[in-house]
Protein backbone atom coordinates (compact mmCIF):
# COMPACT_ATOMS: atom_id res chain seq x y z
CA UNK A 1 0.00 0.00 0.00
CA UNK A 2 1.33 3.38 -1.13
CA UNK A 3 1.49 6.65 1.28
CA UNK A 4 -0.85 9.54 -0.03
CA UNK A 5 1.31 12.96 -0.28
CA UNK A 6 1.60 14.93 2.74
CA UNK A 7 -0.01 17.67 1.39
CA UNK A 8 -3.15 15.83 1.16
CA UNK A 9 -2.80 14.02 4.41
CA UNK A 10 -2.06 17.48 6.09
CA UNK A 11 -4.86 18.99 4.43
CA UNK A 12 -7.77 15.66 5.21
CA UNK A 13 -6.75 16.53 8.54
CA UNK A 14 -6.90 20.40 8.38
CA UNK A 15 -10.28 19.50 6.46
CA UNK A 16 -11.76 17.19 9.47
CA UNK A 17 -11.37 19.85 11.97
CA UNK A 18 -13.37 22.36 9.91
CA UNK A 19 -16.67 23.50 9.57
CA UNK A 20 -16.99 24.42 5.91
CA UNK A 21 -17.43 21.25 3.25
CA UNK A 22 -14.35 20.14 1.90
CA UNK A 23 -13.84 17.96 -1.28
CA UNK A 24 -9.98 16.97 -1.69
CA UNK A 25 -8.45 15.28 -4.87
CA UNK A 26 -5.16 14.01 -5.96
CA UNK A 27 -2.82 15.10 -9.02
CA UNK A 28 -4.89 13.22 -11.38
CA UNK A 29 -8.08 14.67 -9.78
CA UNK A 30 -9.01 11.34 -8.50
CA UNK A 31 -11.61 12.05 -5.23
CA UNK A 32 -10.00 10.97 -2.02
CA UNK A 33 -11.69 12.33 0.54
CA UNK A 34 -14.83 14.68 1.81
CA UNK A 35 -15.07 16.26 5.04
CA UNK A 36 -18.48 15.47 7.34
CA UNK A 37 -20.24 19.15 6.53
CA UNK A 38 -19.62 18.20 2.32
CA UNK A 39 -21.19 14.31 3.43
CA UNK A 40 -24.58 16.40 4.78
CA UNK A 41 -24.22 18.28 1.52
CA UNK A 42 -23.77 15.74 -0.89
CA UNK A 43 -25.72 13.19 0.64
CA UNK A 44 -23.45 10.48 1.75
CA UNK A 45 -20.76 9.27 3.98
CA UNK A 46 -17.51 9.07 1.97
CA UNK A 47 -16.94 5.96 3.85
CA UNK A 48 -20.04 4.91 1.29
CA UNK A 49 -18.75 6.42 -1.67
CA UNK A 50 -14.69 5.99 -1.68
CA UNK A 51 -12.06 7.03 -3.80
CA UNK A 52 -13.30 7.91 -7.32
CA UNK A 53 -12.33 8.83 -10.54
CA UNK A 54 -12.94 12.82 -12.03
CA UNK A 55 -15.13 10.94 -14.81
CA UNK A 56 -17.05 9.72 -12.37
CA UNK A 57 -17.26 12.17 -9.46
CA UNK A 58 -18.06 14.95 -12.11
CA UNK A 59 -20.84 13.19 -13.01
CA UNK A 60 -22.45 11.27 -10.23
CA UNK A 61 -23.83 14.36 -8.50
CA UNK A 62 -25.34 16.07 -11.98
CA UNK A 63 -23.45 19.26 -11.55
CA UNK A 64 -25.86 21.41 -14.19
CA UNK A 65 -26.45 24.77 -15.07
CA UNK A 66 -29.77 26.70 -13.62
CA UNK A 67 -31.61 25.48 -16.94
CA UNK A 68 -30.63 22.02 -15.98
CA UNK A 69 -27.80 21.62 -18.92
CA UNK A 70 -25.44 19.45 -17.83
CA UNK A 71 -21.93 20.92 -16.52
CA UNK A 72 -19.33 19.31 -18.81
CA UNK A 73 -16.46 17.87 -15.87
CA UNK A 74 -13.56 20.27 -17.98
CA UNK A 75 -15.96 23.38 -16.83
CA UNK A 76 -16.00 22.65 -13.07
CA UNK A 77 -13.88 24.68 -10.58
CA UNK A 78 -12.25 21.35 -9.41
CA UNK A 79 -11.37 20.23 -12.74
CA UNK A 80 -10.14 23.29 -14.16
CA UNK A 81 -7.77 23.42 -11.09
CA UNK A 82 -6.31 20.02 -11.94
CA UNK A 83 -5.88 20.86 -15.32
CA UNK A 84 -4.46 24.10 -15.28
CA UNK A 85 -2.77 24.23 -11.80
CA UNK A 86 -4.94 27.37 -10.77
CA UNK A 87 -7.60 28.66 -8.62
CA UNK A 88 -11.00 28.18 -10.39
CA UNK A 89 -14.64 28.93 -8.99
CA UNK A 90 -18.25 28.38 -10.14
CA UNK A 91 -21.75 28.63 -8.76
CA UNK A 92 -24.16 25.13 -10.01
CA UNK A 93 -26.78 22.96 -9.27
CA UNK A 94 -25.81 19.66 -8.23
CA UNK A 95 -28.34 16.10 -7.27
CA UNK A 96 -27.01 15.36 -3.38
CA UNK A 97 -27.53 11.57 -3.53
CA UNK A 98 -30.36 12.01 -0.52
CA UNK A 99 -32.16 13.06 -3.74
CA UNK A 100 -32.47 16.91 -2.86
CA UNK A 101 -31.12 19.47 -5.06
CA UNK A 102 -28.70 22.19 -3.83
CA UNK A 103 -27.58 25.22 -5.95
CA UNK A 104 -23.35 25.42 -4.57
CA UNK A 105 -21.09 27.77 -4.97
CA UNK A 106 -17.22 26.09 -5.20
CA UNK A 107 -13.77 27.77 -4.66
CA UNK A 108 -10.64 25.37 -5.45
CA UNK A 109 -7.17 25.57 -5.30
CA UNK A 110 -4.58 23.78 -6.67
CA UNK A 111 -2.13 22.45 -3.74
CA UNK A 112 1.48 22.53 -5.22
CA UNK A 113 4.33 20.93 -3.22
CA UNK A 114 7.99 23.23 -2.76
CA UNK A 115 9.15 21.81 -5.37
CA UNK A 116 6.17 22.86 -8.18
CA UNK A 117 5.00 19.40 -8.11
CA UNK A 118 0.98 19.56 -8.07
CA UNK A 119 0.42 17.08 -5.64
CA UNK A 120 -3.79 17.53 -5.43
CA UNK A 121 -6.68 20.16 -5.17
CA UNK A 122 -8.91 21.14 -2.61
CA UNK A 123 -12.38 22.91 -2.99
CA UNK A 124 -14.32 24.50 -0.71
CA UNK A 125 -18.24 24.09 -1.09
CA UNK A 126 -20.91 26.59 -0.26
CA UNK A 127 -24.66 25.92 -1.04
CA UNK A 128 -26.27 29.42 -2.31
CA UNK A 129 -29.84 30.37 -1.39
CA UNK A 130 -32.04 28.96 -3.74
CA UNK B 1 24.85 -1.47 5.82
CA UNK B 2 26.21 -0.17 9.24
CA UNK B 3 23.85 2.56 11.06
CA UNK B 4 25.91 4.48 13.66
CA UNK B 5 24.70 6.98 15.70
CA UNK B 6 26.92 10.75 16.35
CA UNK B 7 24.18 12.27 17.73
CA UNK B 8 20.46 11.65 19.09
CA UNK B 9 19.49 14.60 20.88
CA UNK B 10 16.54 16.78 19.96
CA UNK B 11 16.81 21.09 19.53
CA UNK B 12 19.69 21.61 21.68
CA UNK B 13 23.04 19.83 22.49
CA UNK B 14 22.50 19.27 25.79
CA UNK B 15 26.53 18.28 27.10
CA UNK B 16 26.28 16.51 30.54
CA UNK B 17 25.85 14.07 33.43
CA UNK B 18 22.58 13.01 33.19
CA UNK B 19 22.78 12.66 29.78
CA UNK B 20 25.87 10.80 29.07
CA UNK B 21 24.18 7.41 28.45
CA UNK B 22 21.70 8.71 25.51
CA UNK B 23 24.22 11.31 24.31
CA UNK B 24 24.31 15.05 24.05
CA UNK B 25 24.76 16.01 20.58
CA UNK B 26 22.20 16.93 18.16
CA UNK B 27 21.40 14.91 15.48
CA UNK B 28 23.94 12.92 13.03
CA UNK B 29 23.50 9.30 11.41
CA UNK B 30 26.41 7.77 9.88
CA UNK B 31 25.22 4.99 7.13
CA UNK B 32 28.56 2.69 5.56
CA UNK B 33 27.26 0.34 3.04
CA UNK B 34 29.18 -2.97 2.64
CA UNK B 35 31.79 -1.16 0.22
CA UNK B 36 32.52 1.58 2.31
CA UNK B 37 30.41 4.00 0.48
CA UNK B 38 29.78 7.21 3.52
CA UNK B 39 26.46 8.73 4.13
CA UNK B 40 25.92 11.21 6.52
CA UNK B 41 22.58 12.15 8.00
CA UNK B 42 21.97 15.28 9.15
CA UNK B 43 24.53 17.84 10.43
CA UNK B 44 23.78 18.49 14.20
CA UNK B 45 26.74 18.71 16.67
CA UNK B 46 27.35 14.88 16.63
CA UNK B 47 29.09 15.64 13.05
CA UNK B 48 32.32 17.56 14.83
CA UNK B 49 33.35 13.91 16.20
CA UNK B 50 32.17 12.16 13.09
CA UNK B 51 34.40 14.23 11.09
CA UNK B 52 37.18 13.42 12.50
CA UNK B 53 36.93 9.50 11.56
CA UNK B 54 36.18 10.41 8.02
CA UNK B 55 40.09 10.78 7.26
CA UNK B 56 41.12 9.52 3.52
CA UNK B 57 37.93 9.20 2.27
CA UNK B 58 37.65 11.37 -1.60
CA UNK B 59 34.35 12.18 -1.22
CA UNK B 60 31.47 12.52 1.62
CA UNK B 61 27.93 13.16 0.77
CA UNK B 62 25.48 14.63 3.79
CA UNK B 63 21.71 14.60 3.33
CA UNK B 64 19.92 16.89 5.43
CA UNK B 65 16.52 16.06 6.26
CA UNK B 66 15.35 19.68 7.33
CA UNK B 67 17.13 22.84 8.17
CA UNK B 68 16.38 23.74 11.57
CA UNK B 69 19.46 24.87 13.39
CA UNK B 70 19.50 21.52 15.87
CA UNK B 71 20.39 19.50 12.04
CA UNK B 72 23.02 21.92 10.92
CA UNK B 73 24.85 23.54 13.69
CA UNK B 74 27.83 21.49 13.45
CA UNK B 75 28.21 21.56 9.63
CA UNK B 76 31.30 24.34 10.00
CA UNK B 77 32.54 22.35 12.07
CA UNK B 78 32.39 19.12 9.90
CA UNK B 79 36.13 18.18 9.17
CA UNK B 80 35.58 16.94 5.45
CA UNK B 81 34.62 20.72 4.23
CA UNK B 82 37.45 22.27 5.26
CA UNK B 83 39.54 19.75 3.08
CA UNK B 84 40.96 20.53 -0.17
CA UNK B 85 41.71 16.28 -0.62
CA UNK B 86 37.72 15.75 0.25
CA UNK B 87 34.46 16.46 -2.25
CA UNK B 88 31.29 17.43 -0.37
CA UNK B 89 28.23 16.88 -1.37
CA UNK B 90 25.21 18.28 0.60
CA UNK B 91 21.76 17.53 -0.07
CA UNK B 92 18.90 19.34 1.55
CA UNK B 93 15.04 20.06 1.00
CA UNK B 94 14.95 23.27 -1.15
CA UNK B 95 13.77 24.00 -4.64
CA UNK B 96 17.30 24.24 -5.94
CA UNK B 97 20.70 24.05 -5.43
CA UNK B 98 20.97 27.67 -5.30
CA UNK B 99 18.05 28.01 -2.79
CA UNK B 100 19.91 25.83 -0.50
CA UNK B 101 22.73 27.76 -0.59
CA UNK B 102 20.64 30.92 0.74
CA UNK B 103 19.12 29.22 2.99
CA UNK B 104 21.93 27.60 4.68
CA UNK B 105 23.90 30.90 4.08
CA UNK B 106 21.75 32.30 6.55
CA UNK B 107 23.99 30.50 9.13
CA UNK B 108 27.32 30.07 7.19
CA UNK B 109 27.76 33.69 6.82
CA UNK B 110 28.61 36.59 9.43
CA UNK B 111 27.45 37.54 11.95
CA UNK B 112 26.18 34.09 12.71
CA UNK B 113 29.62 32.52 11.70
CA UNK B 114 32.96 33.47 10.66
CA UNK B 115 33.84 31.13 7.32
CA UNK B 116 31.41 31.89 3.62
CA UNK B 117 29.98 28.97 2.39
CA UNK B 118 31.88 30.14 -0.55
CA UNK B 119 34.89 29.92 1.00
CA UNK B 120 34.48 25.87 1.34
CA UNK B 121 36.85 24.52 -1.29
CA UNK B 122 34.76 21.42 -2.22
CA UNK B 123 31.50 22.13 -1.65
CA UNK B 124 28.75 21.06 -4.23
CA UNK B 125 25.38 21.52 -3.24
CA UNK B 126 22.15 19.47 -4.24
CA UNK B 127 18.37 20.34 -4.07
CA UNK B 128 16.92 16.74 -3.11
CA UNK B 129 15.30 15.15 -6.03
CA UNK B 130 11.69 13.67 -5.97
CA UNK B 131 12.86 10.50 -6.62
CA UNK B 132 15.38 8.49 -5.12
CA UNK B 133 19.33 8.96 -5.84
CA UNK B 134 22.29 6.86 -5.63
CA UNK B 135 25.57 7.36 -3.12
CA UNK B 136 27.87 4.81 -4.30
CA UNK B 137 25.70 1.31 -3.22
CA UNK B 138 23.46 3.28 -1.14
CA UNK B 139 19.97 4.10 -2.54
CA UNK B 140 18.41 7.43 -0.81
CA UNK B 141 14.78 8.15 -1.41
CA UNK B 142 13.31 11.25 0.20
CA UNK B 143 9.99 11.88 1.33
CA UNK B 144 8.13 15.10 2.62
CA UNK B 145 6.70 14.59 6.62
CA UNK B 146 5.21 16.41 8.68
CA UNK B 147 7.54 18.74 10.70
CA UNK B 148 7.27 22.56 10.36
CA UNK B 149 8.92 23.50 7.15
CA UNK B 150 10.24 21.86 4.68
CA UNK B 151 11.17 18.43 6.50
CA UNK B 152 12.03 15.14 4.46
CA UNK B 153 11.87 11.76 5.91
CA UNK B 154 14.89 9.38 4.48
CA UNK B 155 14.53 5.33 3.51
CA UNK B 156 17.81 3.70 2.57
CA UNK B 157 18.53 0.99 0.53
CA UNK B 158 21.55 -1.46 0.44
CA UNK B 159 22.08 -4.91 -0.81
CA UNK B 160 18.53 -5.88 0.33
CA UNK B 161 18.52 -4.03 3.93
CA UNK B 162 16.41 -1.08 4.76
CA UNK B 163 16.96 1.32 7.33
CA UNK B 164 14.66 4.67 7.88
CA UNK B 165 15.26 8.35 9.15
CA UNK B 166 12.41 10.15 10.54
CA UNK B 167 13.97 11.92 13.22
CA UNK B 168 11.29 15.46 13.38
CA UNK B 169 8.05 13.97 13.04
CA UNK B 170 4.23 14.37 14.09
CA UNK B 171 2.07 11.61 12.18
CA UNK B 172 -0.11 12.18 14.68
CA UNK B 173 -1.15 15.38 14.22
CA UNK B 174 -4.43 15.99 13.59
CA UNK B 175 -5.07 12.60 14.58
CA UNK B 176 -6.87 11.74 17.50
CA UNK B 177 -7.47 8.40 17.00
CA UNK B 178 -3.82 7.73 15.94
CA UNK B 179 -2.91 5.41 14.32
CA UNK B 180 -5.33 4.75 11.59
CA UNK B 181 -5.47 4.28 7.91
CA UNK B 182 -1.62 3.29 6.89
CA UNK B 183 -2.10 5.11 3.24
CA UNK B 184 -3.25 8.48 5.41
CA UNK B 185 -0.12 8.57 7.76
CA UNK B 186 2.27 10.77 7.53
CA UNK B 187 5.87 8.55 7.22
CA UNK B 188 4.31 5.73 6.16
CA UNK B 189 5.71 5.07 2.86
CA UNK B 190 8.90 6.11 4.22
CA UNK B 191 9.15 3.07 6.73
CA UNK B 192 7.00 0.58 5.44
CA UNK B 193 8.18 -2.36 7.13
CA UNK B 194 12.19 -1.23 7.14
CA UNK B 195 14.66 -3.51 8.77
CA UNK B 196 15.89 -0.45 11.29
CA UNK B 197 13.40 2.51 11.79
CA UNK B 198 14.90 5.53 13.67
CA UNK B 199 11.89 8.02 15.11
CA UNK B 200 11.37 11.08 16.92
CA UNK B 201 10.49 10.05 20.61
CA UNK B 202 10.59 13.67 21.88
CA UNK B 203 7.97 13.72 24.42
CA UNK B 204 6.14 11.61 26.92
CA UNK B 205 2.30 11.35 26.15
CA UNK B 206 1.76 14.00 29.20
CA UNK B 207 4.22 16.12 27.47
CA UNK B 208 2.34 15.92 24.17
CA UNK B 209 -0.82 18.11 24.53
CA UNK B 210 1.33 21.13 24.69
CA UNK B 211 3.16 20.38 21.95
CA UNK B 212 0.88 19.68 19.32
CA UNK B 213 2.08 20.92 16.42
CA UNK B 214 5.69 21.08 16.94
CA UNK B 215 6.98 18.57 14.86
CA UNK B 216 7.44 15.89 17.57
CA UNK B 217 6.36 12.54 18.41
CA UNK B 218 5.21 11.20 22.08
CA UNK B 219 6.51 8.28 22.88
CA UNK B 220 3.69 6.29 22.44
CA UNK B 221 2.96 7.17 19.43
CA UNK B 222 6.66 6.76 17.95
CA UNK B 223 5.51 3.15 18.84
CA UNK B 224 2.15 2.78 17.61
CA UNK B 225 3.44 3.97 14.44
CA UNK B 226 6.36 1.70 13.92
CA UNK B 227 3.69 -1.23 14.74
CA UNK B 228 1.15 0.46 11.86
CA UNK B 229 4.80 0.42 9.34
CA UNK B 230 5.56 -3.17 10.52
CA UNK B 231 9.39 -2.30 11.21
CA UNK B 232 11.74 -4.81 12.26
CA UNK B 233 13.30 -2.51 14.45
CA UNK B 234 12.81 0.82 16.10
CA UNK B 235 15.68 2.94 17.64
CA UNK B 236 13.99 6.04 19.42
CA UNK B 237 15.73 9.34 18.68
CA UNK B 238 15.46 13.13 19.27
CA UNK B 239 15.46 12.94 22.86
CA UNK B 240 13.99 16.00 24.60
CA UNK B 241 17.08 18.04 25.82
CA UNK B 242 15.49 18.41 29.17
CA UNK B 243 14.58 14.59 29.45
CA UNK B 244 17.77 13.09 31.36
CA UNK B 245 19.12 9.22 30.98
CA UNK B 246 16.84 8.31 34.05
CA UNK B 247 13.89 10.04 32.21
CA UNK B 248 13.96 8.81 28.75
CA UNK B 249 14.41 5.36 30.16
CA UNK B 250 11.24 5.36 32.50
CA UNK B 251 9.29 7.01 30.19
CA UNK B 252 10.37 4.40 27.16
CA UNK B 253 9.19 1.82 29.89
CA UNK B 254 6.18 3.50 30.78
CA UNK B 255 4.89 4.00 26.80
CA UNK B 256 6.07 0.32 26.41
CA UNK B 257 3.40 -1.28 28.88
CA UNK B 258 1.13 1.04 27.07
CA UNK B 259 1.57 0.00 23.40
CA UNK B 260 2.17 -3.56 22.42
CA UNK B 261 4.97 -3.40 20.08
CA UNK B 262 5.89 -6.98 18.07
CA UNK B 263 9.57 -5.61 17.21
CA UNK B 264 12.54 -5.25 18.63
CA UNK B 265 13.15 -1.61 20.59
CA UNK B 266 16.47 0.43 21.69
CA UNK B 267 16.77 4.09 22.71
CA UNK B 268 18.92 5.30 20.55
CA UNK B 269 22.12 6.51 22.17
CA UNK B 270 25.39 8.19 20.96
CA UNK B 271 28.19 5.80 19.58
CA UNK B 272 25.47 2.95 19.16
CA UNK B 273 26.39 0.63 16.08
CA UNK B 274 22.82 -1.31 14.21
CA UNK B 275 24.41 -3.67 11.51
CA UNK B 276 21.68 -4.71 8.86
CA UNK B 277 22.93 -7.70 7.52
CA UNK B 278 21.47 -8.57 3.89
CA UNK B 279 18.97 -11.23 3.65
CA UNK B 280 20.13 -14.83 3.00
CA UNK B 281 19.70 -15.56 -0.85
CA UNK B 282 19.15 -19.01 -1.82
Amino acid sequence: MSQKPIELILMRQLADSLAMPIFLVDHEGTLVFYNEPAERLLGRRFDETGEMPVGEWATVWQPADADGTPRPVEQLPLAITVAERRPARGDFWIHALDGTPRHIEVTALPLIRVTDELVGAVAVFWELPS
Amino acid sequence: MKVRLWGTRGSLASPGTDTARYGGNTSCVEVRGAAGDVLVIDAGTGIRRLGRTLAGVSRVDVVLSHLHMDHIQGLGFFAPLHDRAVETHVWGPARSADDLAARLRRYLSPPLFPVRLRDLPRLVLHALPAGAFDVGELRVAAEPVCHPGFTVGLRVAADGATFAYLSDHEPALGVPDFPTRAEWTSGYGVAREVDLLLHDAQYSLAEYPDHVGWGHSALDHTLAFARLAGVKHLVTFHHDPWHGDDDIERLTAEARARIALPCGLTIGAEGAVFDLPAPARG
